[in-house]
């Protein structure tokens, strides 16, 4: 019997100090969450980071899940500050307020074996499409290519379709379809035909990076505005930012800010 | 009083525990139902299900691609699986020494433990190139993925195919080897027939793994929308279709997904019910015995 009063005494004292700390908390602290695209997150958390050490009072969640979920998700009030890493569209665009915080590349990949160093944009449509589809046409082996594509809904997919592909043109019907960075990273690597398009701050040298219409991908072609393929990172409020959360965005807007999102090897907006 | 009191908590409360799994899959259906059927209505039944493209992007929503996956590399996965997982059972329950026996069933039941985002990630790496280097293309398959889940269903066959087996009363294998049948004899026409409806459970366990199977999937099969030509075209099975999708549908995508839910409970239920049927059919057959 005592130990049954001991062990109810134990958990009550537990359940008190969680309620206690959970009262405490909520009332120290101004509460921000993120969700949304999950190429913005990383940055997202490394802003967090940074600006809650600064700002203790501050607690900022990051949360993944993709752009379409950042965009439903701020509309909707879940979340404060939805990401996207995509442009929107007219009727996502009406209602929330974009807040550019960086810009990234994306970077046509081969294997380190591939001869060919650079693609037109023409040339790349025409692979994506299926219309070109040995490497001899391009200066290669004489050997197939294969086409690693994102899935349909990825942001990054999205802006390689946007800015290579025309409107009517759809991506060849036998493109193998990976769903992250990482593991087109890992099939291009492997294999001596394959080519795919990844973000430039998973670009590692395991991979062959494209010249596009003989522009090499780095951050300087992209600030510089010759590198064409590249796609915004947006912070996404429903209305205008109030409070903690305005002072947040600000904060990301500025030198020391820009100074993080450029530290993961993302390109900061020129100011 | 008290007495009846607890008689009667713990008959209700055995019941709810009996009944909650019924409530809980009413709820999923009822649910996938209510977010799925507005797609296949507005799309239209026989354009989803006979529907042979699918892109979300210019609104074209047909499923047929898929189904075809996943009864594909299902198929190929139990045509590799279920040879395999038997006849290892009955060397596990008939003719291994007690000591390999202790070896090799913690092993098997390990093979089961292992999560599916390993497999999927041993068959990106090592299985994938294999492929490609061996059979040309781009190693993402039918076969890769079929492969991938013949390895993880086989744990599941063996152990309670060698349950079954295992099972069988002593006297019929001493009554056969009594009137001068070989071992093998009576495996082959005393043990294994008695044993047949567990191993059917078996194959229905292993099939229901392997048609739900989702991300080892979708690292490996290639995810393409297409009705392979051949076992060495990529494919993607409706769980991968759901799985990849999900996070950035909204609207009448996002309820082509569900609707994708919809079909894959349907095959389900139907492979269900014929197994259960072959279960059934098998059930009485040995000596007047009920086994």
């Amino acid at each position: 019997m005592k130990l049954k009063h001991g062990l109810g005494l134990v958990l009550i004292l537990i359940i008190a100090t969680a309620v206690y700390s959970t009262i405490i908390t909520e009332k120290q602290y101004e509460r921000i969450d993120v969700a949304g695209s999950t190429s913005v997150q990383p940055v997202a958390e490394a802003l967090a980071q940074e600006y809650m050490k600064a700002h203790p009072r501050v607690k900022i969640t990051v949360q993944g899940g993709g752009s379409g979920l950042g965009i439903r998700s701020v509309s909707q009030d879940i979340v404060a500050i939805g990401t996207s890493s995509m442009e929107l569209n007219d009727n996502e665009g009406g209602k929330l307020k974009e807040y550019v915080i960086g810009k990234e590349g994306i970077v046509v990949a081969v294997n380190l074996k591939n001869p060919v160093d650079v693609i037109s944009k023409d040339d790349l449509r025409a692979i994506f499409t299926g219309n070109i589809s040995n490497w001899k046409e391009l200066g290669g082996p004489d050997a197939p290519i294969n086409v690693v594509v994102r899935e349909d809904g990825s942001g990054t997919r999205k802006t390689f379709d946007d800015l290579v592909l025309k409107k009517t043109d759809k991506v060849k019907s036998d493109a193998i379809v990976q769903i992250s960075t990482e593991s087109i990273k890992l099939v291009v690597e492997q294999d001596p035909n394959a080519i795919g398009y990844i973000s430039l701050a998973h670009m590692s040298p395991n991979v062959k990076a494209v010249k596009v219409d003989g522009v090499y991908p780095s951050m300087e072609t992209i600030l510089g505005g010759t590198y064409e393929l590249h796609r915004p990172f947006l912070f996404l409020t429903k209305g205008e930012a109030k409070g903690a959360v305005k002072e947040f965005l600000e904060w990301c807007l500025s030198p020391e800010g820009q100074k993080i999102v450029e530290n993961e090897k993302i390109v900061p907006v020129a100011s | 009083m008290s007495r009846w009191n607890e008689e009667f908590f713990i008959e209700k409360g055995l019941l709810l525990t009996a009944v909650s799994s019924i409530i809980i899959i009413t709820l999923i259906i009822v649910f996938i139902f209510k977010e799925g059927l507005p797609a296949i209505q507005s799309y239209g039944f026989i354009n989803f299900i006979f529907g042979m493209d699918w892109a979300p992007s210019s609104g074209q929503y047909g499923v047929f691609p898929m189904i075809i996956g996943s009864l594909g590399i299902t198929a190929l996965s139990l045509l590799m699986a279920v040879p395999l997982g038997i006849l290892c059972a009955i060397f596990l329950a008939e003719v291994a020494p007690a000591r390999m026996r202790k070896i090799l069933n913690p092993t098997i039941q390990t093979l089961a433990g292992i999560p599916s985002v390993v497999y999927g990630f041993f068959g990106l790496i090592l299985l994938v190139p294999f492929m490609r280097i061996h059979f040309g293309g781009t190693g993402f398959s039918m076969f890769t993925a079929s492969i991938i889940l013949t390895i993880m269903i086989l744990p599941i066959i063996v152990s309670v195919s060698e349950d079954a087996i295992r099972s069988i009363p002593q006297e019929y294998k001493e009554a056969s080897l009594a009137l001068g049948a070989t071992h093998w004899q009576t495996i082959k026409n005393v043990i294994f027939p008695a044993a047949i409806p567990g191993v059917i459970t078996s194959v229905i366990l292993g099939m229901g793994r392997a048609i739900g199977e989702t991300l080892a999937i979708i690292m490996v099969a290639g995810n393409v929308v297409q009705i392979p030509g051949s076992i060495m075209d990529p494919v993607r099975a409706l769980t991968s279709n759901i799985a990849i999708e999900m996070g950035y549908a909204t609207g009448i995508h996002y309820n082509a997904l569900f609707a994708t839910g919809i079909v894959l409970i349907f095959m389900i239920i139907i492979l269900l019910v014929l197994a259960n049927y072959l279960h059934y059919k098998k059930k009485v057959t040995v000596g007047g015995g009920y086994l």
